[in-house]
């Protein structure tokens, strides 16, 4: 009972139309639960709503009947009793007569007809009903824009889902659509009306139906809006899109073959428009009602539609044809939407009724241009008017011959053979030899015009060739007549093409291009069945590598030539050629591998580099056998240079490495088995150098040292753990049998140092540094063998200038005992005792890592020369990123050593260097900042979230006092810079929450680091820093606080003279801060209009373009016209 | 002050596409080399500035947009701090010519470095009373007058501000 009491006040709130809609919207949701958990069943409403729905207050009673449409559009899905729906139907069908409450009739109506699948649907007599109420008593356009799109969906619905019903309607539907649709302006209720048209259409296929006998009306009520144009394009965004509205009305017009007699002139007239649009949309739409007219319909237009298909053509192709390395695979010249739907079309009517070719067969236009082409040889030479000629023949002719098999053999038969004779290009006898005729000199003849008309044919009819799958089931001699033509000419058409290539110099890129790509196109023939033979393929590969192999500079033909090779072989691993493959394999790879392979030809060596990894990156097997040459390569002209001295060779291995590096390792993930080629190329690498005992000559060779460090990181960066573990092996046994392990045993004192003065030899430098490389990239999971040795290697190898030592025991000691299934690394070394060697400690035994320890010692100059104590600091900063990235506590000791180096004098009175301090506070930067060349995620550095920001807040405030206590000039400027790239380093945001503290000291650092150019960089950084925090919330409030100082230092940064960024920042915050307090910025005004002023005279042109408009903005603020 | 506009229907024409340069990429990476003020900065600084376009006062079209100012009318000499800029009214009787010359004068005043003398000028043959109008616009006493007068400020300030395309 209570849920009928409720029921009553909420019918009440919806039929009262002086509430809200989201009141009503509530009321509704109320009722509907009920009625859907079943507490209220839709008689029972009904009988409570009986008052609301025969009252005589219109209003009352249309929002009665409007809530029970809702309800039935709300109970879609729920079974009712088919009585039920009968009498509701029966009623709403009656309401629809009524006009003040045809909203509600119209929902209701369509709530019922959408139920299907579920028990009580409409039958179809209530159909038929409900459709001729409709017909009858609503007039559609004089109702409001949301009934006519219920109208129009009552429609379709009906029309969807009770056919039967509507054919007994007969006529009476088809001008119920007629009337609805007349003068409708809105697009979707126009969606659904040519929806509507469509399902008409399909209803009423007999030549004498209703759809039939009244098809010029109706076409006549739909045609008006074609092409469609929206008056106002700026609206909603939930309207329909002028495509989808415009594919609606073309399928509306190609719905029925009764509309041809007035579809097509029209279509064909709109084409000749000078509208864009609609000369796409006709386009579009002639292609559908081809599809859907048929053949016997459509014929009768043939020679009205090809003059018009044609002129669209022609009109919309442009003359300029590109001869450059990226249109060698695709058609070469620019395409408009207009041009796509031309050539669409034309496909379309081609492959649907051959005899259409027969008009483009006899066409003069397409004839005559066999007759004019040899009048000009060159495509520059050439009038525009005869260029597009050319490109549109080529074009219909391509096109057309695309479209099928049975076209094509007709084209190439019309015209092949006269295209062949003008070009001069014969025919193969029967014995297969060429048949000389008097003219011998085939490059005389070459006509731009006929090649290209030659190789776009060429291109199209390759995809006419059957895959080897069908080519079993269908008889191919039959098909194919064009291959048997194309065969005929193919050695004489490859000769022609080769003789292009070969003739064309420098300055002519047309020559070069035509040749190759008609190479290109003769090679791309698939399968068995190709017309072009085994040798002949052959002969092309031939052509291309020769030509790549004998340029000695990077010309055009050879940029060409590469990507035509690039692309056949990638074309034959597609279609996985087997024959193909070999042939390629052993012409093409081959060669280029052992040109690799020998030091001595013409070509230069990055350009073999170059042209063999494009090559052979196109199949895993040819990735093989290039790694493999790269190997021999790598090992013959590394043992050149050992027993020889020839520097040329070491050149050689250090492009090859670089080739290695930047063209094979980013490609890792696209080609298959690449890394264990990679991984098999670095242990030769070892290999060499192991067997290579003495290096007879000295080289300063530190470019290929680079490389090889490089291609060694970062092949050892991409292997798996297991190769990794291989390599490390390897490169240890090297390290073991060099002289190097004599240094593990010097002792970690200054003497022991200084003793060794010697430098390392050439040989073990090299295996040093490599070996270095190889622990960087090692993932933790690697098992480094005899980690304590190894680390007092680095330590003492550091300790005398080799910075890739310290990056590597960085790189040890970030990953140490970390790595979950190494565990050999933990057994054999822990974290623990690697530091204790490091940080070993001259005196007692108390391990900390501090200034007591001797690297501490060094650094702070208690002992040791300068250069000792310059790369000590830079190995402690190394050590100390490894230790900060895993989150180790013991590098805020070194922090503290680093900044005990800043100040003026150590503990013990004595003055520190210059260069010390220096090194010191780039260590800052080390720690901070992202490396590339180690402790990245490349390299599988631990890292631990929010290192950074625990580094900021260790040493922030340190660094902060000591600056105010700074004695010297020096050791401010020096903190400074250390405090600079550790502010500059950290995310932005937690500057934010500390700007109150910050601002001063940033300030200061300003005016600082802007007296020296040295620090310009460090400079720009701090500046940006600064520049974020004036544009945050959160630092607003400081930077109103400090506008006085932060004013100060801009203007004075504003005229930095030694980089420009600097000095257009500046400007641009001076800019951001008008967005501060009036009151807080007008006092500047002067200042900084003086400034800017000056700046409008500065050298640099970005500058002064800030400058004008920071200068306009701070003058609008003391302008008298401006309200304040 | 007459009723309704002086032209009606002027000629409206396209804005032409400039290319920006490499110039300014090539200069960015040398500290040292300096880029003088030429023709198109100049011009850029009074059409095509990112903020600020100068207005016709009469309609809501840019100059650029009416010709009244072209490029080639823009004649720059950096080493002698010299800028000229000719000017064309889009109707001969156009009383606007000295408060569009105003506005020019005004803007680069503002944008070009205080060693500069600018001249301005109403190009020959295009108006009723060129001379009369040249020697306003290059008087320094009538120029630095008719800033003092608020209502011609507001206008020329009127004329300078941005406009939101």
């Amino acid at each position: 009972m209570a849920a009928l009491n409720n029921l009553t006040e909420h019918l009440e709130a919806f039929v009262d139309v002086t509430r809200s809609p989201t009141h009503h919207a509530e009321s509704l949701k109320a009722i509907a639960t009920s009625l859907e958990k079943g507490v209220l069943s839709i008689n029972q409403l009904v009988v409570e709503m009986d008052m609301y729905l025969t009252t005589t207050d219109d209003v009352v009673r249309a929002r009665g009947i409007l809530l029970l449409a809702e309800m039935l559009d709300y109970l879609k899905s729920k079974p009712l009793d088919n009585a039920v729906v009968h009498s509701l139907v029966g009623f709403f069908t009656a309401k629809l007569a009524e006009w003040r409450s045809v909203r509600g009739a119209l929902s209701g109506c369509l709530a019922l007809i959408k139920r299907k699948g579920v028990a009580g649907v409409v039958t179809a007599v209530d159909a038929e009903a409900v459709a001729k109420s409709m017909a009858q008593s609503i007039q559609v356009q004089s109702l409001a824009l949301y009934d006519r799109k219920l109208c129009f969906e009552l429609l379709e619905c009906l029309l969807e889902q009770y056919p039967e019903a509507m054919i007994n309607l007969g006529d009476l539907m088809v001008y119920a659509t007629c009337e609805a649709i007349d003068g409708e302006k809105d697009p979707p209720c126009l969606m659904i009306a040519f929806h509507v048209v469509e399902l008409l259409a399909r209803l009423f296929p007999s030549p004498s139906g209703p759809v039939a006998s009244e098809a010029s009306d109706l076409f006549e009520f739909i045609s008006c809006y074609f092409p469609l144009h929206y008056t106002h394009t700026k609206g909603d965004e939930a309207s329909i899109p002028r495509e989808d509205l415009s594919r609606g009305l073309s399928l509306a017009i190609s719905s029925t073959p009764f509309f041809e007699p007035y579809a097509i002139p029209l279509l064909l007239e709109k084409l000749s428009s000078s509208l864009p649009v609609a000369k796409v949309d006709s386009l579009k739409c002639l292609k559908d009602c081809a599809v859907n007219y048929g053949v016997s319909r459509m014929k009768k237009h043939y020679k009205y539609l090809w003059p018009a298909l044609k002129d669209a053509l022609y009109a919309s192709t442009k003359t300029d044809l590109s001869f450059g390395l990226e249109s060698l695979t695709s058609p070469g010249f620019g395409m408009g939407e207009i041009h796509r739907e031309a050539v669409n079309l034309l496909q379309r009517l081609v492959k649907q009724d051959i005899s259409f070719l027969g008009l483009v067969v006899e066409d003069i236009r397409v004839n005559m241009v066999f007759d004019t082409i040899s009048r000009y040889s060159r495509y520059e030479e050439m009038l525009d008017t005869s260029k597009l000629e050319v490109l549109v023949v080529s074009q219909i002719l391509s096109v057309s011959a695309r479209s099928s098999v049975e076209s094509c053999n007709i084209i190439f038969e019309t015209f092949f053979s006269r295209l062949m004779n003008t070009l001069g290009i014969v025919e193969k006898t029967s014995t297969g030899d060429l048949v000389h005729n008097e003219i011998s000199t085939v490059s005389t003849r070459l006509y731009h015009g006929g090649l290209h008309l030659c190789i776009e044919l060429l291109t199209t009819s390759k995809d006419l060739i059957p895959s080897s799958e069908e080519c079993t089931s269908t008889p191919e001699s039959a098909q194919q007549s064009w291959c048997s033509i194309v065969s005929r000419f193919s050695a004489s058409l490859i000769e022609a093409f080769t003789s292009a290539v070969q003739s064309s110099n420098d300055d002519c890129s047309a020559d070069a291009y035509l040749g190759v790509k008609g190479l290109l196109a003769m090679g791309m023939f698939r399968g068995g069945s190709s017309p072009v033979s085994r040798s002949e393929f052959e002969k092309i590969l031939t052509t291309l590598t020769s030509i790549i192999t004998a340029n000695s500079a990077k010309t055009v033909k050879w940029e060409l030539a590469l990507k035509a090779l690039v692309c056949m072989g990638s074309f034959i691993d597609r279609y996985s050629e087997s024959e193909k493959a070999m042939s390629y394999m052993a012409i093409v790879v081959e060669n280029l591998v052992s040109l690799v392979r020998s030091s001595h030809c013409s070509l230069p060596h990055p350009m073999i580099l170059e042209a063999t990894s494009e090559v052979c990156s196109t199949r895993p097997t040819y990735v093989e056998k290039m790694v493999e040459g790269f190997e021999e390569a790598f090992c013959s002209s590394f043992s050149d240079f050992c027993v020889n001295g020839n520097f040329k060779s070491i050149e050689n291995c250090s492009q090859l490495l670089e080739c290695v590096t930047n063209k094979l390792l980013p490609r890792l993930t696209e080609i298959d088995g690449l890394e264990k080629s990679l991984v098999h190329f670095a242990i030769s690498m070892w290999n060499q150098i192991e067997s290579s005992v003495v290096f007879s000559y000295d080289f300063n060779g530190r470019e290929f040292v680079e490389a090889a460090m490089k291609t060694m990181g970062e092949i050892v960066g991409v292997a798996s753990v297991d190769s990794q573990n291989s390599i490390i092996q390897k490169a240890y046994n090297v390290i073991s049998s060099s002289t190097l392990p004599a240094m593990e045993s010097i002792p970690l004192t200054v003497a022991a140092l200084e003793g060794l003065q010697r430098d390392l030899s050439t040989r073990d430098e090299l295996i040093l540094s490599l070996f270095a490389s190889v622990i960087i990239g090692a993932s933790p999971k690697a098992s480094i063998p005899d980690v304590k040795s190894l680390v007092h290697l680095f330590l003492v190898s550091f300790l005398k200038g080799y910075i890739r030592a310290a990056q590597a025991l960085g790189s040890m000691i970030n990953k140490l005992g970390t790595g979950s299934g190494g565990t050999n690394i933990s057994t054999d070394c822990s974290l623990e005792e690697a530091c204790d060697i490091i940080f070993h400690e001259s005196d007692s035994s108390k391990t900390i890592c501090g200034s007591e320890t001797f690297l501490g010692k060094i650094c702070l100059g208690f002992c040791g020369s300068l250069d000792h104590q310059t790369r000590a600091i830079t190995g402690l900063a190394w050590i100390g990123k490894g230790l900060l990235m895993r989150g180790d506590k013991r590098v805020n000791e070194i922090a503290l050593v680093l900044m005990e180096c800043l100040k003026s004098t150590n503990s013990s009175g004595n003055a520190l260097h210059p260069s010390t301090m220096k090194h010191a506070a780039d260590a800052f930067l080390t720690l901070m900042s992202d490396s590339e060349v180690c402790l990245n995620r490349k390299f599988h550095a631990v890292i631990r979230p929010l290192y950074k920001q625990r580094f900021f807040s260790i040493t922030v405030p340190i660094l902060e006092s000591l600056i105010v206590n700074s004695q010297t000039p020096l050791s401010r400027t020096m903190l400074h810079v250390a405090l600079a790239h550790v502010v500059s380093n950290v995310p932005v945001t937690v500057i934010l929450d500390n700007t109150k503290k910050l601002l001063p000291v940033i300030l200061e650092g300003l005016s600082v680091l802007s007296v020296d150019s040295v620090h310009k960089e460090t400079l720009f950084s701090l500046l940006l820093v600064l520049s974020g925090t004036l544009t945050d919330i959160k630092g607003q409030q400081s930077v109103s606080d400090n506008a006085h100082r932060i004013i100060e230092c801009l203007v004075k940064l504003t005229s930095y003279p030694h980089l420009m960024v600097v000095r257009e920042t500046a400007i641009q915050c001076l800019a951001t801060l008008l967005e501060l307090p009036h009151g807080r910025i007008y006092p500047f005004r002067r200042e900084v209009l003086q400034a800017v002023t000056k700046a409008l005279d500065d050298p640099k042109r970005r500058v002064r373009e800030e400058a004008i408009k920071c200068r306009q903005a701070w003058t609008s603020i003391s302008s008298r016209s401006t309200p304040f | 002050m007459v009723s309704g506009l002086i032209n009606e229907n002027p000629i409206v024409y396209e804005r032409k596409e400039r290319v920006r340069d490499v110039r300014t990429d090539s200069s960015n990476t040398n500290e040292l080399s300096v880029d003088a003020i030429d023709q198109l900065e100049v011009f850029d600084i009074l059409i095509a500035h990112h903020i600020r376009d100068i207005k016709d006062p009469e309609h809501p079209y840019s100059l650029e947009q009416l010709k009244v100012l072209t490029e080639d009318s823009v004649e720059v000499d950096d080493t002698k701090s010299h800028v000229r800029v000719t000017f064309t009214p889009t109707v001969e009787h156009c009383s606007m010519a000295t408060i569009i010359g105003l506005c020019v004068r005004v803007k680069l005043m503002r944008s070009l470095p205080p060693r500069y003398k600018i001249d301005i000028r109403v190009a020959p043959g295009t108006h009723a009373t060129e001379a009369a109008v040249n020697k306003q616009l290059n008087d320094k006493e009538r120029v630095a007058a008719a800033l003092e007068n608020p209502n011609l400020v507001e206008m020329v300030d009127e004329c300078l501000s941005p406009s939101f395309e």
